[in-house]
């Protein structure tokens, strides 16, 4: 019992604690309290919260690579498209007309880590010969690599389904599951139990477990020589090789790492839509992705996955919601002919918001940055970084030394 | 005594500039071996050829028997040469303890898998070159600055810290450019002091030093460098008094 307290007293202050503290609490009863808000029609919902974990898993991936290693990435979500469709290939009816002719149905749980394998193969592929380039020419390279990925997926044929992608892919079985009233059923096992559409909540609680899986992951690698070394090569590359990293390795990994993170949460968008195709993996994904971790903290995990909730929140659930809102909002004052459309090019005030969607994001985008440039859960070093002007400790006295 | 370290005819050119040309000299081990020369003779560049941060356009390098030509420089550090930068290069923003952590390296045996799942041999790895980092920083007298940024040290502090993070590499030959720079006399004395401790620990020092007085006093012996080549080597009274010397740096005499 004391060292819980003492694990309490020790964390109480430490922001990285009470946000992964909350973020567990939040995401355990996030269903509960959806389902009972919205009187049992909250599946939608959980299955939406589900994808934002997609974009979660992608946030603290990215994060290694941008946030601890220091590497530009601009084409990230081309290892999300190469786990969506290395699942795709080894989990559907795909392969068999293909020219190989026979269909593979790999288990979902290890077709999951073989996309992940397959998407940390190809970042190393990537890396091994750009890795050598310094800031801004990486970030070009991977921008290219970023258009070709989903552009090689539309046009490889028979191989990739083409324009249409692969659909009906098989999706995760257990041998038995739990349900009860999160789902508007009573307390029960449910043997042979397939993830469905109808039962979004499994998909969210197996998000969740895979991203407390990768968290404590990345959390250890952060904590480790490794994570150390990224730090060094991102403060100092040239005084970290002569402290003996090798920066070379040392960045291949960490574009690998976050290859590999982004090809786990690829495999489980494949599973969890049953459907992939090259239109779903654009810059825009990437975009976003860094977005959150830019604006969530870079360097810090918790960080990230902050700034992937609030995105997500933004983009997917307030943004699409908000022309219906202005609506209501506008007759429940009494200003219905708002509502209406007129000759004179007036659209209706739904219209006008749906339409400016992206401007507003942007404007919230900039207005989170402006009040907290360091993101909204920054590292301790981001924050000295940037709030830092000059050196005072050079021109103070010098302290004694025993 | 054995040469630790040997340099073969090493030359490098810039385009047309050649700032090293056929220096050849060694580096006996457990002395402290300077080199010095006016502004603009070559040292860094000699140092940089040494430890793999340039490739020389000729000559060999041999460290402990072993061609290093062109190695790049994390494998110069592994086969045990260590330095330290003349415009200080510290991970600003990481504490001095990491700092000096950081150094261990490529000392460290710990795998990926190690990393991933805290496995019990990677905990013990951390504390054990934990515990050597805190004797490290100890050995340069910032015990107490531990948790400090290394950015937030004082500029002495700074330096000794990259001493620490140099010799946490375990190196067997130490390269010190210019450690001296910027030093009042009573820092130049403990910075002495501080390199016969390393020379006891079994660690050859080579320093660049512009303070004539830490030259020497410190070292055994000297190699002089104008315009990248080589135009005097020996014990400090004899280089002290060598007519080329003292027209590199005064010029010739009317």
């Amino acid at each position: 019992m004391t060292t819980v307290r003492n694990f309490v007293r020790s964390n109480v202050r430490n922001p990285n604690a009470i946000a992964y503290f909350l973020m567990a609490v939040g995401a355990l009863f996030f269903p509960a309290v959806v389902q009972f808000a919205t009187g049992g029609s909250g599946d939608y919902l959980v299955g939406l919260a589900a994808d934002g974990g997609i974009y979660m898993l992608m946030a603290i991936g990215l994060n290694v690579v941008v946030g601890f290693a220091g590497l530009l990435d601009l084409g990230y979500a081309a290892f999300f498209a190469i786990g969506s469709y290395t699942y795709a290939l080894v989990a559907s009816n795909h392969l068999g007309v293909t020219p190989i002719g026979h269909s593979l149905h790999v288990p979902f749980w290890i077709a999951l880590f073989i996309g992940m394998f397959v998407a940390a193969t190809a970042g190393a592929l990537l890396g091994a010969p750009t890795l050598r380039l310094r800031g801004d020419y990486l970030a070009i390279v991977t921008l290219g690599f970023g258009e070709i990925v989903p552009r090689v997926f539309r046009n490889a044929g028979i191989w990739t389904g083409g324009v249409p992608g692969i659909s009906a892919l098989d999706v995760p079985t257990l041998p038995g599951w739990v349900q009860g009233p999160w789902i508007g059923q009573d307390f029960g096992w449910v043997p042979d139990f397939r993830f469905t559409s109808a039962n979004l909540t499994a998909y969210y609680m197996l998000m969740i477990i895979l991203i407390a899986f990768v968290v404590i992951l990345v959390h250890n690698l952060y904590n480790s020589r490794l994570g150390r070394a990224w730090m060094a090569v991102r403060e100092d590359e040239t005084a970290a090789a002569a402290s003996g990293v090798n920066t070379v390795s040392v960045k291949l990994l960490a574009f690998s790492i976050g290859a590999a993170t982004s090809g786990f949460a690829g495999a489980f968008y494949g599973a969890k839509l049953s459907y992939v195709s090259s239109e779903n993996f654009g810059f825009i994904v990437s975009v976003t992705v860094l977005a959150m971790v830019v604006l969530g903290g870079m360097g810090n995990i918790p960080g990230a996955m902050l700034g992937a909730i609030v995105l997500y929140f933004i983009l997917f659930w307030l943004l699409p919601n908000a022309p219906g809102q202005m609506q209501g909002l506008a007759s429940s004052l009494g200003l219905d002919w708002l509502n209406q459309s007129n000759p004179n090019g007036w659209p209706g005030i739904g219209e006008v918001v749906s339409r400016s969607k992206y401007v507003i994001f942007g404007l919230i985008l900039v207005g989170i940055m402006l009040l907290r440039p360091q993101g909204l859960l920054p590292s301790q070093i981001r924050k000295q970084e940037l709030t830092h002007e000059e050196p005072e400790a050079l021109a103070a006295p010098r302290q004694l030394q025993a | 005594m054995s040469a630790i370290l040997r340099v073969g005819g090493v030359t490098k050119r810039f385009g047309g500039l050649v700032a090293v040309d056929n220096v050849t000299f060694e580096v006996e081990e457990g002395e402290v071996f300077a080199l010095i020369g006016p502004n603009g003779a070559g040292k860094t560049t000699l140092f940089n050829c040494v430890t793999g941060f340039y490739k020389p356009t000729l000559g060999t390098v041999t460290f402990r028997d072993r061609n290093l030509t062109g190695s790049p420089p994390h494998r110069t550090a592994k086969a045990g040469i260590a330095r330290t930068f003349q415009n200080i290069r510290l991970f600003e923003y990481m504490s001095a303890l990491d700092n000096v952590r950081l150094g261990h390296h490529c000392r460290m045996h710990s795998k990926l898998w190690d990393s991933l799942f805290k496995t019990p041999f990677e905990r013990s790895e951390e504390k054990r070159i934990t515990e050597h980092s805190m004797e490290l920083l100890k050995l340069v007298g910032l015990e107490r600055q531990s948790e400090n940024y290394a950015r937030n040290l004082a500029y002495g502090q700074q330096r000794r810290l990259e001493i620490a993070r140099a010799l946490a590499t375990d190196p067997k030959l130490l390269l010190l450019d210019e450690p001296a720079a910027g030093f009042n006399p009573q820092e130049k004395v403990e910075l002495m002091a501080l390199v016969r401790t390393i020379l006891k620990r079994g660690v050859t020092v080579f320093l660049i030093e512009h303070d004539m007085k830490v030259v020497m006093q410190a070292s055994q012996r000297i190699v002089v460098l104008d315009h990248g080549e080589k135009i005097a080597e020996g014990p400090p009274a004899e280089v002290r008094n060598d007519q080329r010397v003292i027209e590199a740096y005064l010029g010739k005499s009317a």
